[in-house]
């Protein structure tokens, strides 16, 4: 019995743009059938070192490694037409966004077929069955129809089935999945893990990369942790995970949410809470409600459909100085409870209540002078910015509610609010479209709290952001909060965030409340049985490591 | 080739057809009836009697009674409501009227002049999405300073006038080089100045709004997909880049072909090239009102119908849209 070879063999990889490295000295090996999570925050170069192995490291790189096998076969200094013949056949890729990664204009079945039409001979007949087959087995129902669909009509999971079921279309030796679920809500991501794992059953290696070491966890067999281009740590799951040795691999996991108790700082870099003494008041019945909202409800008219329901009598209340959660996945009516609480969106029937008067109810004229009192946080900040204006333009705009753009009238103000969410005095002059994921949404906050309000919705805050840049915000909602006594109705679909972060909970579903009460309750001992499905699909990592 | 499979199963398609093409008919009626009364009205604010030019102008001497007489003939004695209403009805009937200039009647004289122009415009249109798409893509694979280049070339052609593009062509390959003929004749070569005046602007700028898709898609997640799945670059071009660069083109160019029609008028006059461009101006020099409103509603018909088949075509290359 010969053993066969491994299905990737990297040494000294290393990979540089014009003069700067991006990727140095990688070497790792995958088994048949081992999966091998590479791990890292974003510009880590995890991405450029997968597209590397598959000779797409892109326009101006020059790549280098001592060795580069797949499956036995020296790859290193391949011309880009036997690059062709291997990729889709022997290497699988998948991208991280199935949406901008399946052609918009075209139907799932060509794109599926696009991988049997270079690599076999099989007739269009014969490809056609394949497709269908191809789509059955990465779980997708009714597979003829959505063969003929377009990308843009299939939801996130099933278009990333669809993305999978073109890479495995020819049983390659290994499939690359970069940041495979993190589009995705967790119910799906789980899904999409478990399809995942299921295809090292058939001996094929994998290389699973993720900037989050918790999504991994139940898929890999072994984990290189990625820091500037580097690897920092290497080694069995278990190992990486229960006994971490770098400070790089100790951070990240500190940074994940799940376990860990309220106000817990999640990142290194965060200082320790200066002691607190007045600030949050325990909780008590005397806590006052500061945003109340009464069986709201609110459907939208779909063209030739029956109306839609996205909110279905959903009543909340937000203490002075607590946490609401908010957590449900796409779809249940978070963003549109979310609007409605904002006064931007008029709901149905039902009524929201601010600070004890009313505020859904009453024209908008009269919401106007009361606004400054609720501020709101975006998934998206950078989309919620004028591309035109400067961080100072932008502040000074908040500031003045909207009366001057000019920075230099309000810099005392600018200075201390960038002080406060942690941001350079620097970066005043810079746009928004220059600064990181982390910095615009420190930006964002900065702006939500410029016109003091008492209250923040924030709306998937840390949704795009790599986990140990969620860490790093996070940790600063929470100082604001103890500094400043806010409070929020923090929305989220990620449940050990809501977990780690509120004080109390609202399990949604279809524009319906499952399930709500104190955070810990909810979590320990969960009363629907949706919620208990949320919380087993939740990615985590055994306490205790 | 079936398009939105069943995006819209609700309804049966021949009801979104027909919608469709009512709503597009009801516009294209209003468009000829607000051509027909800008020019019925804009034409009689040129000072000057509308008699004079019937009887072939104000150097013809005619005497008052002949100016009388052509007013009564042509009814031009009437209200100016009366005129209106009595043209209007008339073009509804199909009926253009006769040539003041020409004395023959105006469906006549549009349906020499048409081939033409419409051989000019089609020609330029299709040159124009050959050099554009041939640009873009060629720009593109040829690094930054070939987005560059080709930018730059886009945005000057788009820039230059046609009348100066035509001198400065006809002064190049007809003077100097007498390769090709200054006036144009309907042989090939005497259509290649024509419709290079034409093409090069609109090339240049549907080269640009063409590049930017293209270039974008070709760096797309799914063209990096497609090149993972083993997809040469030609194949990523073919089924993927080129036909997202065609979206923007296809939705301009109902716009564009408008704007060739009007650059026809200056185009044909300098090559002196008969045509719908050429007649038009001429007759708006010699006050022929008939003709004028003839050309007039037959541009806006052909532009209408243009911008429909653009938008039809355009549903047809995306299937994101309700196919009508």
């Amino acid at each position: 019995m010969t053993p066969s070879p491994p299905v990737l063999r990297v040494k000294n990889l290393s990979v540089s743009f014009d003069a700067t490295e991006v990727v140095s000295q990688v070497s790792f090996t995958i088994e048949p059938g081992e999966c091998l999570a590479l791990v890292g925050e974003s510009g880590s170069g995890k991405s450029v070192s997968a597209r590397s192995l598959i000779g797409l490291a892109g326009t101006g790189s020059r790549v280098h490694a001592e060795t580069l096998e797949l499956a036995g076969r020296d790859v290193k200094d391949l011309s880009q037409r036997s690059w062709r013949k291997l990729r889709g056949k022997q290497v699988g890729f998948i991208l991280q966004d199935a949406l901008t990664s399946l052609d918009p204009l075209r139907k799932i079945g060509k794109e599926i077929d696009d991988a049997l039409r270079l690599h076999t001979r099989l007739s269009p007949g014969a490809r056609a069955a394949k497709v269908i087959d191809l789509l059955t087995s990465v779980g997708l129902d009714d597979p003829v129809r959505r063969a003929g669909q377009l990308s843009g009509e299939l939801s996130g999971g099933m278009r990333q089935r669809a993305l999978i079921a073109s890479a495995i279309a020819l049983d390659p030796a290994l499939v690359i999945a970069d940041e495979p679920t993190t589009a995705l809500d967790a119910t799906i991501a789980a899904q999409v893990m478990e399809l995942l794992a299921g295809l090292r059953a058939t001996g094929s290696g994998m290389l699973l990369i993720s900037h989050d070491l918790a999504a991994v966890a139940k898929v890999a067999d072994s984990i290189a942790v990625m820091q500037g281009g580097r690897i920092v740590e290497t080694g069995p799951a278990e190992q990486i995970l229960g006994n971490p040795q770098h400070p790089y691999t100790r951070a990240l996991l500190a940074a994940v949410p799940a376990g860990k108790p309220r106000f817990t700082p999640l990142s290194p870099a965060t200082q320790p809470a200066e002691p607190m003494v007045s600030a949050r008041p325990t909780v008590s019945a005397a806590a006052e409600p500061v945003l109340r909202a009464r069986s709201l409800s609110r459907s939208f008219q779909i063209p030739g459909a029956a109306g839609f329901h996205a909110v279905q009598n959903v009543d909340f209340t937000l203490f002075e100085g607590e946490t609401l959660g908010m957590v449900g996945e796409s779809g249940s009516g978070k963003t549109t409870t979310a609007r409605m609480a904002l006064g931007l969106l008029e709901p149905d029937s039902g009524s929201v209540e601010l600070f004890g008067e009313p505020w859904s109810q009453v024209p908008e004229a009269q919401r106007r002078t009361r606004r400054p009192g609720l501020g709101a946080i975006y998934q998206d900040p950078l989309s919620s910015f004028d591309p035109r204006m400067s961080v100072g333009a932008l502040l000074a705009d908040a500031l003045s509610l909207g009366a001057t753009r000019n920075p230099r009238q309000h810099r005392e103000r600018i200075t201390e609010l960038l002080g406060l969410v942690g941001l350079e005095t620097g970066l005043i002059s810079r746009n928004p479209a220059t600064l990181s994921g982390g910095q615009r949404q420190r930006l964002a906050i900065a702006r939500a709290l410029a016109p003091q309000p008492r209250v923040l919705i924030c709306d998937e805050p840390v949704s795009a952001l790599d986990v140990s840049i969620q860490a790093q915000v996070l940790d600063l909602l929470d100082d604001l909060q103890q500094r400043l006594g806010l409070s929020y109705l923090f929305i989220t679909h990620d449940l050990s965030v809501v977990r780690h972060m509120s004080d109390e909970v609202l399990v949604m579903r279809g524009g319906q409340v499952v399930e709500s009460g104190r955070t810990e309750s909810v979590f320990t001992d969960p009363q629907h049985s949706y919620t208990r499905l949320l919380l087993a699909a939740a990615p985590g990592i055994a306490a205790g490591h | 080739m079936t398009i939105a499979s069943d995006t819209d199963r609700r309804r049966p398609r021949i009801w979104g057809a027909a919608r469709w093409l009512l709503g597009k008919l009801v516009g294209g009626i209003f468009v000829l009836w607000a051509v027909a009364t800008a020019i019925f009205f804009g034409i009689r604010m040129i000072p000057g009697d509308p008699a004079e030019a019937i009887m072939g102008g104000p150097g013809s001497q005619a005497s008052a009674e002949a100016l009388a007489q052509a007013r009564a003939d042509y009814g031009l004695d009437e209200p100016l409501v009366i005129q209106y209403l009595t043209s209007l009805w008339r073009l509804a009937t199909g009926d253009l009227g006769t040539s003041y200039s020409l004395k023959s009647p105006v469906s006549e004289v549009l349906g020499e002049l048409v081939p033409a122009t419409l051989v000019l415009a089609v020609l330029a249109l299709l040159v124009a999405w050959a050099l554009a798409l041939g640009l873009a893509v060629a720009s593109t694979r040829s690094g930054k300073l070939g987005m560059a280049l080709g930018s730059g070339l886009e945005i000057v052609s788009a820039a230059v006038p046609h009348f100066w593009l035509a001198s400065v062509l006809i002064m190049f390959f007809a003077t100097a080089l007498g390769w090709l003929p200054p006036v144009s004749t309907n042989s090939p070569a005497g259509l290649v100045l024509p419709v290079a005046t034409l093409a090069l602007p609109l090339a240049g700028f549907l080269g640009q709004v063409m590049r930017d898709t293209f270039d974008e898609a070709h760096r797309s997640s799914f063209a990096l997909s497609a090149r993972a799945r083993g997809e040469s670059e030609t194949g990523v071009l073919l089924r993927h880049s080129l036909r997202h660069a065609a979206l923007p083109g296809i939705a301009l160019s109902g716009w564009a072909f408008g704007s060739l029609l009007s650059g026809a008028v200056v185009v044909e006059s300098i090559f002196a090239r008969p045509g719908l461009g050429r007649s038009l101006l001429s007759a708006v020099t010699a006050r022929d009102i008939p003709l004028v409103t003839g050309v007039a509603l037959l541009s806006a018909g052909a532009y209408v119908l243009i911008m429909a088949l653009s938008d039809l075509a355009e549903r047809l290359a995306d299937p994101r849209m309700v196919a009508p």
